[in-house]
């Protein structure tokens, strides 16, 4: 094969594709060497070590606190309590969801694990020894902890900092046409409802969350090291919460240890570390240990479902309707845009085409920890997709007909897209049976029911869960969408330097979904500059724009969208350069990866190189054209990207134990074009693990009393290498027509698909057992009751 | 008390509270923070060196109990500006993704491939479970295993990635 002298090149000098396709991980190269700088291991000069008191009841009046003895240990510089906040005004601060959250208790305490002094001393061993030295009196109150007694009407009041307030009651909140859903269910064949919980559960990152800040009282500069995914969000929040002035605050977010939506919002423990530095004039470090991660950092889910769900005979769906129970906690700390206070769960419909649909949701106070959205949920999609697919299952089952069979039948068709929802939602592009057909394929769907039937005979108890998930994410429009009146759009700036080697500044934050890496090709595929050429600045609020950071999987289609168009606009700007270099119209050159060239004649060009140089030299520039070759740009997501897939679980389960081994685990995820298929397929296995973790063993639950029954690795399990199963992952592509490259984000999809596929395994195992639902997690004992007929409520322990 | 330990090779002696855990001693008295802490139960790993040419939690081990002993932790790795075949392995498969976990399982690596140098899928399952990793769902991981497995005495081209 002969090649023309300016081909374009595929790979770059260090061998990596220039553009789109499996590159190896710029950051690795530190993680490999223990080189990584995660928030512990940073020390600076003089810096001090914060510990904080957590309270070991649930609910109760606090009647004293003595902090005498605490400070009076050797190596304690100061004890702060809730009075100490109080007269700085400091003891409250607001929550993403507009309600308030107790920084110190102040009055009360409102779950197990909630803050109550911060202890800061030389050395973290002295902190904790002095926590000790606290002695603090509890006056003990009944505890709000089963979500269906929050609105009774003898209730203890919970939240009675609010004046006039009597209730527990939060919000309630409805999406879709109750009526017209009335009208669909009274006319329909079969209306089957089932109830169902999502448990709450914790994302628990590797890393705890932890903060140091480093007040500056000579020049009044705030400096915040945080394990944050937002790191611009929380300088604002700072800002209001302390009264500092916004440009005296630098938040960094280092290398984050993983994330997963529980390092989003603001803990007490950050605003501490604040508070303790401007006391002491020393920077201060409070690092959390697990059982304080798990006890009092966003939790996730705790929605009480009802579901409903209307179709023919012959397995048409018409309708779904579901009211759902919200277990806030104590304090109403959601995170997600102002306007959805149950998220984007009205996105419930899922990925089927039917004539009605109505969701409401009321939320409720009760004495656990506050959070709720958290957990790679895509704002509560989670919950919705658990909801469709457990009811599309349970309708399956009354119809006898074949679950996959039943969602073929039922699939929006690709030619419905653009499509509407019965909420709202504006569905972007789709291919759903395909997604679906290829997954079954891959699964040897027909040969396994074969296998099934033959085992079933024999007695063995083999299930195969289907699950068909849609989700929405890059939140999003600025118009829709805001947290804390701040609208959801990213900016991204970048320079390319006179020897064209570039710099992207990002305003997301990386916990490890490799942005250094995924950013770089972005810009790469643009530009066609080699990716090892682009360094990627992200996570430092004084040098990078400013935007709402990542969570939701909103990284790639906001930010990688911001990114594809300021690369664009250097593009367009090198044209420019390159004609008047070649003293020709831009009208009359052509780009080809990399560079400019004149239409008819490829020896005639100008790589993005050499137009960088030129750009910051002596070339004469044509009239309103700048010098260098930098650009900026502020990207408004038009629409929500809706990726979505086809998922296929096979289990088998021990007759004797109610042990659920996950034999396969089929994922076909469509998220457009993949930018770096490496990456994308490592995001869909974390999530597929979360999704067994979550079917299978991860619990936070609660005694009768409030106290915290997954408060350690020992109680809140978690997957191991053993429990997953080899991941076999497919894929198909349906380009979002929003998004400049197509782009549609997959750092949930998989979490948000995969726990219904695992459930309905399990539930279509003990099909021998008459058994139409039961609640994650399917523990043996949970397993073993339902095959007994009798499933256990999983959110509460009551002796 | 004082205590004397051969950390990588190199003998240190430092004064130390008996109450001190070996993780703490490696990460905040000789700020080698490669090895990270990630529970307080002994459940997660991300603390695991060798001790003795052991795999150890470090957070369940005192320092004093290492006292004249010989620790190796994830910054030995390397030798002489070459990626031992597990870290390439990790990066050529990409077994991690946050990289909080990966020293860890990287030390429990080059013990199994030392010891078994041809493991099977279960059996490097079976040796990486009493870790954990929230990013990865582990395959991923095996996989990084079974390229060092394939790859042993690479001759190691120079780095593909730039830092």
């Amino acid at each position: 094969m002969t090649s023309t002298e300016h081909a374009p090149p595929t790979t770059s000098p260090a061998g990596n594709p220039i553009g789109f396709g499996r590159m190896l991980r710029k950051e690795d190269a530190r993680f490999l060497r223990g080189q990584g700088h995660y928030l512990d291991d940073l020390v600076l000069p003089g810096m001090l070590h914060a510990a904080i008191l957590r309270s070991p009841v649930a609910h109760a009046r606090i009647t004293s606190i003595d902090t005498t003895e605490a400070e009076a240990h050797p190596k304690v510089k100061a004890v702060i309590t809730g009075a100490t906040l109080e007269s700085l005004n400091l003891a409250w601060m607001p929550t993403l969801s507009a309600d308030v959250q107790a920084v110190l208790a102040t009055d009360k305490v409102r779950f197990q694990g909630q803050e109550v002094a911060m202890v800061i001393a030389e050395d973290k061993y002295s902190a904790r020894d002095a926590l000790e030295l606290i002695d603090v009196d509890y006056d003990v109150l009944p505890a709000v902890v089963d979500a269906h007694k929050a609105l009774d009407p003898d209730a203890p009041v919970i939240r009675d900092d609010v004046e006039g307030r009597t209730d527990n009651h939060i919000f309630d909140w409805e999406s879709g046409d109750a009526a017209r859903t009335d009208e669909v269910f009274d006319k329909a064949d079969v209306v089957v409802e089932q109830k169902m919980l999502y448990p709450r559960v914790h994302p628990a990152p590797m890393e705890t969350c932890g903060s140091i800040a480093s007040m500056d009282r000579v020049t009044g500069k705030l400096t915040v090291w945080s394990t944050t995914q937002a790191p611009h969000a929380h300088r604002t929040v700072y800002a209001l919460v302390a009264g500092i002035p916004e440009h005296n605050i630098q938040i960094i977010s280092p290398d984050i240890g993983g994330g997963f939506g529980n390092k989003v919002g603001i803990y007490p423990g950050y605003v501490l570390a604040v508070v303790g530095s401007i006391v002491t004039g020393k920077p201060v470090k409070w690092v959390e240990d697990r059982s304080e991660n798990l006890m009092s950092t966003s939790f996730a889910r705790d929605y009480h479902m009802h579901g409903g769900i209307a179709a023919t005979r012959d397995g048409k769906i018409l309708g779904l309707r579901v009211d759902v129970l919200a277990d806030h906690g104590a304090f109403n700390g959601t995170a997600q845009p102002t306007k959805f206070p149950a998220g984007f769960f009205h996105i419930f419909t899922g990925s089927y085409d039917l004539e009605a649909a109505h969701c409401k949701v009321t939320g409720v106070y009760t004495n656990k920890a506050p959070g709720g959205v958290a957990y790679a949920c895509s704002f509560r999609i989670t919950e919705a997709v658990y909801l469709v697919e457990r009811m599309v299952d349970v309708l399956a089952d009354e119809l006898g007909i074949d679950p996959a069979e039943l969602r073929m039948k039922n699939l929006l068709r690709p030619e419905q897209f653009p499509y509407t929802s019965m909420t709202g939602w504006e569905y972007d592009s789709g291919d759903y049976p395909r997604a679906l057909q290829l997954a079954l394929e891959m699964a040897g769907y027909d040969e396994l029911r074969r296998e099934q039937r033959e085992k079933r005979e024999r007695g063995e108890l083999m299930g195969i869960g289907v699950s068909f998930f849609t989700e929405g994410v890059g939140a999003g429009p600025r118009k829709h969408m805001d947290i804390l009146g701040l609208g959801m759009a990213d900016g991204c700036e970048l320079r390319v330097h006179p020897t064209g080697k570039a710099q992207l500044r990002l305003s997301v934050q990386t916990q490890g979904q490799g942005h250094e890496t995924t950013f770089a090709q972005i810009v790469s595929q643009e530009l066609g500059l080699p990716p090892e050429d682009i360094d990627v600045i992200h996570g430092d609020t004084d040098n990078t724009p400013f935007g709402l950071g990542t969570y939701g999987s909103r990284s790639t289609p906001v930010s990688g969208a911001a990114a594809a168009v300021v690369a664009q606009r250097i593009r367009d700007k090198a044209r420019v350069i390159t004609a008047a270099a070649l003293e020709c119209s831009p009208d009359d050159l052509e780009w080809e990866q990399g560079r400019w060239f004149v239409k008819g004649d490829r020896t005639q060009g100008k790589t993005i190189q050499e137009v960088a140089m030129l750009s910051h030299g002596t070339l004469e520039l044509p009239e309103g054209v700048e010098g260098h070759l930098d650009a900026s740009v502020v990207y408004d997501p038009p629409n929500l990207t809706y990726p979505f897939g086809a998922y296929i679980c096979v289990v088998d389960v021990d007759p004797g134990t109610g042990q659920v081994d996950v034999r396969r685990f089929v994922a076909v995820d469509d998220c457009g074009p993949r930018v770096n298929p490496m990456i994308v397929e490592g995001q869909v296995h974390g999530g597929l693990a979360d999704g067994v973790g979550m079917a299978l063993m991860q619990l936070i639950a609660f005694d009768e009393e409030g106290n915290c029954l997954g408060s350690s690795f020992m109680d809140y399990l978690l997957p191991t290498a053993l429990e997953c199963p080899k991941w076999e992952t497919g894929e198909t592509v349906t380009p979002s027509p929003h998004h400049p490259l197509g782009l549609k984000g997959i750092g949930e999809s998989a979490t948000v698909g995969s726990p219904a596929a695992v459930v309905n395994a399990v539930i279509d195992a003990l099909e021998p057992f008459g058994v139409r639902h039961a609640d994650m997690p399917l523990t043996p004992a949970n397993v073993w009751m339902a095959m007994q007929g009798r499933p256990m409520r999983t959110d509460l322990a009551v002796r | 008390m004082q205590i004397t330990i051969t950390v990588n090779g190199a003998e240190v002696t430092r004064d130390v509270e008996p109450r001190l855990l070996l993780v703490h001693f490696i990460r905040d008295h000789l700020g080698l923070t490669g090895t990270h802490w990630g529970c307080d139960t002994s459940q997660c790993g991300t603390c695991v060196l060798w001790l003795d040419g052991q795999p150890v939690k470090s957070c369940t081990v005192l320092a004093a109990m290492a006292d004249g002993h010989e620790v190796r932790t994830v910054e030995d790795l390397e030798v002489d500006g070459r990626l031992d075949p597990v870290q390439q392995g990790f990066m050529e498969e990409h077994g991690l993704q946050c990289g909080f976990c990966t020293p860890g399982m990287m030390m429990t690596t080059r013990w199994l491939l030392d010891h078994d140098p041809d493991p099977d899928e279960a059996t490097i399952r079976e040796a990486i479970s009493g870790q954990l990793c929230r990013c990865t769902g582990y395959e991923n991981i095996v996989r990084a295993v079974r390229w060092a497995a394939e790859h042993p005495a690479v001759d190691q081209p120079e780095q593909e990635v730039e830092a």
